[in-house]
């Protein structure tokens, strides 16, 4: 009764605008931690989706933008807030949206055609009327000739195609997309947007309207009307970029390359922003730390010190080298800005002196800098170092500095977070680890 | 406390051996009969299981102890009930000899399904919620399909277990009740008591052509096609085949005869069936919590209560020193398993991986090692006994191989495929820096092959468990051999009809059983698991 009246009033608020597909109102998102109390992934995020419109969600992994689409698709409910399809309440999957998964997700043990016919399954069709649905979706995707193939023999990019038919097979009004196209390789992942992107602009979709979920500046840049960037811990919409571009869209535009030089800027200051705010709260003991390792960001230092950088270069630029394509440039730049080797500053990457040397020095050097640097800047280093200095034996057991960054972590980024600070400790030989026993300890070489 | 088992026409066993294709063939169905009840269970009890939290709290343990009860143990209840359910039909027998087979076929197979269904990929969850699958072609479509390779690897290793118990099962002697039905347990039964040599070698040579025809008609189609239910999504190295399945595929009448079939199960699999619409309730975490509380007393309540009946039907008849004595079989039998496991384990593990390393050698031996695991023991037991018996050996210690005569080969075949899997480049590794003789055991093969060794000697040591109690006693026409033990305790108060004393040696076979595995086996097998992952 009284969701009742709540549906009616939105549906009266909807009604000014009719070609509104989804729209989400205040959503909050909240996991449980295991030792109790809420964690926020998601707060305050107020969205519309438009007809006609492919609406990007542009941020980086934790952001929860996963979390974002798994609510748009009713596959997870939100802690508070609304989220309508179609003005009305959405509590669970239903008929008219259709997800394309970054895994794929088909079913090895089915083959193509039965894979796509598994969208209509749930439909009750006559089984002649699903062949002829699954078989005209597989010729629009292009994949005629594989339908009796299984997935298990067919490359990614074959793959991620069926993933498309079958969510296109069961003529869904909302597509959502999550970072279809990041399990590819790059040039598999072009082809396969290009061609969603034609089917699209010649409107031989049934889809009105897209959700594209991704980290990738340039493929938003390419794909999309219009961009919302999320921010980290807890992710709230930091802002809302309208892209007025004409398609097709060339990458080599100055306009293209403008843009995507601005989300990098974007980025970088959110990026910035948040590691500060970080710092400040909890009384600075823990923050999130991002999971890279010391070669990359070695590598990336020594690129950005090198000619012709000299010391500062745009991230943008940075991700076109063939080296550090596809990898999480902004990762790596997150670190070097906690580690203080460079500050991070719209949309480009600056040595601190600190970093110039390092660029410049041996192997031990190298080491004996990084070591300073992680006790100075990193204060959840110094800590575990400080703990196994007092304690007896000079060990500890992981398990105390796990529920430690759980406090104030999620479960993944408190793991990965542990995981990160063991590679940097081991590296900077400021304590050892032995994960047989679980331990942590000083090693006396 | 029951009338003599009385049926009107008790079917006569015959030593001819004219009549063991007919046993064979009835053999062979009670395995099959048990199979799919087995199979019924496996996708009620798991699924009830992996669905509900509940259930799962009280299911899940229960499981782990029916596990652990021999399962020759339960046949002395069981052939009780089965025959009072049918008064005077062979019908009953027949159950309880079927229920016998269950008992060992169903708990690894229902735990291997529940273990799919917990480990089900996140995305091929929410793929199956996004298309809105009504539970019944989620069942058939995703949850079946993923647990199918495990699945049929336990159902192998459970029919390989199952006819040293439908041979154990067949010729039924609980107190007052004296059953022999037809098979070829019973055809040696029969040759045993009759001291016929001669027939017992018949009836091994039936066994044998009897396994081998499962394995090409049912087994290896089974595997050839199961294939395609491996969730890896790589090509396989190296891909089962079946003749038979090869047949059907390519002959087009065939084909044509399984169209049908194949088109009614794919209708039936694919139609949304739901018997209950599902009902999207969100509960507040107070309202689950007094439901736990509700539900946690109710099964307090019922174990309080099965506890006092049993004190009821035990405290008149036990004493204290009843449970000295069972105490101290199972004590004979606890060491009598180890000291084999690792006599086993010194024989065997070098000649795995002499034999594992050897491609082309590999590839003769297994087929053999997983035949004579098949290969029910039982049958050989009176060869032995006619040797212990001729040269007057002392059966407390020539008894004793018995007991890991069928299980040894557990062992052999997973130390094969362990030195199979081995990594080339690590021997090659291993090989180029020298490393040699009790180095290379003990830094490179040993460790390679550990984990498939644990899985050998769990089921290894469950199977001597289950066989002491065929094996501590036997007899040769009227001669009989006691060797003590648990197993022989059980035997001995079964033959008497002794129910409480049957179901003190059984309890503490299964506390046994179960220790064993919470303390040894368990432990060795998480370390196997952490220590030689490299990811």
């Amino acid at each position: 009764m009284l969701a009742d009246e709540k549906n009616a009033a939105y549906e009266k608020n909807a009604t000014h605008e009719k070609n509104v597909v989804l729209e989400m109102r205040k959503v909050c998102k909240a996991f449980e931690r295991p030792s109790g109390g809420p964690l926020l992934a998601l707060a305050d995020i107020n969205l519309c989706l438009r007809e006609g419109e492919i609406l990007g969600l542009l941020g980086r992994s934790g952001s929860g933008k996963s979390t974002l689409l798994r609510i748009a698709g009713g596959l997870m409910e939100p802690t508070s807030g609304d989220v309508l399809y179609r003005g009305k309440q959405l509590t669970r999957p239903e008929e008219g949206i259709a997800v394309v998964f970054q895994t794929f997700a088909l079913l090895p043990w089915l083959t193509v055609i039965e894979n796509v016919e598994l969208g209509l399954d749930a439909l009750g069709l006559p089984r002649e009327e699903a062949r002829r649905r699954a078989m005209s979706a597989i010729d629009l995707i292009g994949l005629d000739g594989f339908q009796s193939a299984y997935p298990r023999e067919l490359s990614g990019g074959m793959r991620q195609r069926v993933g498309f038919a079958r969510a296109i097979v069961v003529q869904p009004t909302l597509l959502l997309m999550d970072e279809p196209f990041s399990a590819l390789d790059v040039l598999t992942a072009e082809t396969l947007r290009t061609d969603f992107l034609d089917l699209w602009i010649e409107h031989q979709l049934p889809t009105k309207s897209v959700l594209l979920v991704t980290h990738n500046i340039e493929e938003a840049v390419s794909m999309c009307d219009r961009i919302l960037v999320l921010s980290s811990n807890p992710g709230r919409i930091a802002a809302e970029i309208p892209l007025p571009l004409a398609h097709p869209r060339n990458r080599l535009d100055p306009e293209f390359h403008d843009l995507v030089d601005e989300f990098y800027s974007i980025l970088t200051s959110r990026a910035a922003e948040s590691i500060k705010a970080q710092s400040q709260i909890h009384g600075g003991l823990v923050q999130a730390l991002p999971p890279v390792g010391l070669h990359l960001m070695s590598a990336v230092m020594d690129a950005v010190a090198g000619p012709p950088n000299d010391g500062q270069a745009d991230l943008a630029d940075l991700a076109r080298l063939p080296d550090l394509a596809a990898k999480d440039l902004f990762a790596v730049a997150e670190a070097l800005h906690i580690l203080e080797f460079a500050e991070l500053k719209d949309g480009a990457v600056k040595l601190t002196a600190a970093g110039r040397v390092f660029a410049q020095c041996e192997a031990e050097e190298r080491k004996r800098l990084f070591k300073e640097h992680l006790l100075r800047f990193v204060p959840f280093a110094a800590h575990i170092r400080h703990v196994l200095d007092e304690r007896e034996g000079q060990s500890a057991p992981r398990v105390r500095f796990e529920s430690e960054l759980e406090d104030h972590l999620s479960e993944s980024d408190a793991e990965k977070t542990l995981l990160t600070v063991i590679a940097w400790g081991r590296y900077g030989e400021i304590f050892a680890y032995n994960d047989q026993t679980r331990m942590f300890s000083i090693d006396h070489v | 406390m029951v009338a003599p088992f009385v049926i009107t026409q008790q079917p006569r066993i015959s030593l001819s051996p004219a009549v063991l294709p007919m046993y064979a063939l009835r053999t062979t169905l009670r395995m099959l009969a048990a199979l799919v009840a087995s199979l019924v269970f496996t996708f009620t009890y798991a699924t009830a299981a992996g669905k509900s939290r509940r259930a799962e709290m009280v299911l899940i343990p229960l499981l782990d102890v029916f596990q652990s009860v021999p399962v020759l143990g339960y046949l002395s209840f069981t052939v009780l009930f089965f025959v009072s359910l049918f008064p005077g039909s062979i019908l009953g027998p027949e159950l309880a000899a079927i229920f016998a087979i269950f008992t060992a076929q169903a708990w690894n197979m229902a735990f291997s399904f529940y273990q799919a269904l917990r480990t089900i990929p996140s995305d091929l969850d929410e793929t199956s919620r996004s298309f809105r699958l009504s539970a019944w072609q989620r069942f058939w479509r995703i949850e079946v399909p993923f647990g199918m390779p495990g699945l049929i690897w336990n159902t192998m290793m459970s029919m390989s277990g199952g006819w040293f118990f439908v041979v154990a099962s067949e010729a039924i002697s609980v107190g007052t009740i004296q059953i022999a039905l037809p098979g070829i347990g019973s055809y040696v039964a029969l040759a045993i008591k009759q001291r016929d040599l001669a027939a017992v070698g018949w009836a091994i040579v039936a066994m044998t052509l009897t396994i081998l025809v499962f394995d090409q008609l049912l087994f290896r189609p089974l595997v050839a096609w199961a294939d395609k239910f491996r969730f890896e999504q790589t090509a396989a190295q190296i891909v089962p085949r079946s003749w038979l399945l090869d047949l059907f595929h390519q002959t087009r009448s065939l084909r044509r005869l399984g169209e049908p079939i194949g088109i009614v199960l794919n209708s039936v699999v694919r139609s949304r069936v739901s018997f209950l619409r599902r009902t999207h309730q969100r509960f507040s975490m107070r309202r689950q919590r007094t439901g736990d509380i509700a539900w946690f007393a109710a099964l307090a309540v019922t174990l309080v209560y099965i506890g006092r009946e049993l004190v009821k039907f035990a405290a008149p008849v036990l004493s204290w020193n009843d449970f000295v004595i069972a105490a101290g079989n199972g004590g004979l039998t606890l060491a009598r398993v180890m000291i084999l496991i690792v006599v086993a384990s010194l024989i065997w593990v070098p000649i795995g991986v002499a034999v594992g390393l050897r491609p082309r050698l590999a590839e003769k031996v297994q087929p053999v090692a997983q035949f004579l695991a098949a290969f029910p023991a039982n049958l050989l037991f009176p060869i032995a006994v006619y040797v212990i018996v001729r040269f007057s050996l002392g059966p407390k210690i020539w008894l004793t191989p018995l007991m890991i005569l069928g299980t040894q080969w557990y062992i052999l075949f997973n130390v094969i495929a362990g030195a199979s899997a081995f990594p080339s480049d690590l021997r090659e590794a291993a090989a180029s820096f020298r490393v040699r003789g009790w180095r290379w055991w003990r830094e490179v093969m040993l460790p390679g092959v550990f984990p498939y060794y644990v899985t050998g000697a769990i089921t290894a040591s469950g199977g001597s468990w289950n066989a002491s109690i065929v094996s501590e006693a036997v007899s040769w026409g009227p001669t009989h051999l006691n060797g003590s033990g648990l197993g022989a305790y059980i035997a001995q108060m079964t033959d008497a009809g002794d129910y409480p004393r049957i179901a003190l040696g059984v309890a503490v076979m299964s506390v046994l059983v179960i220790a064993m595995n919470r303390l040894l086996w368990r432990p060795l097998y998480a370390f196997a698991e952490r220590r030689t992952r490299l990811d």
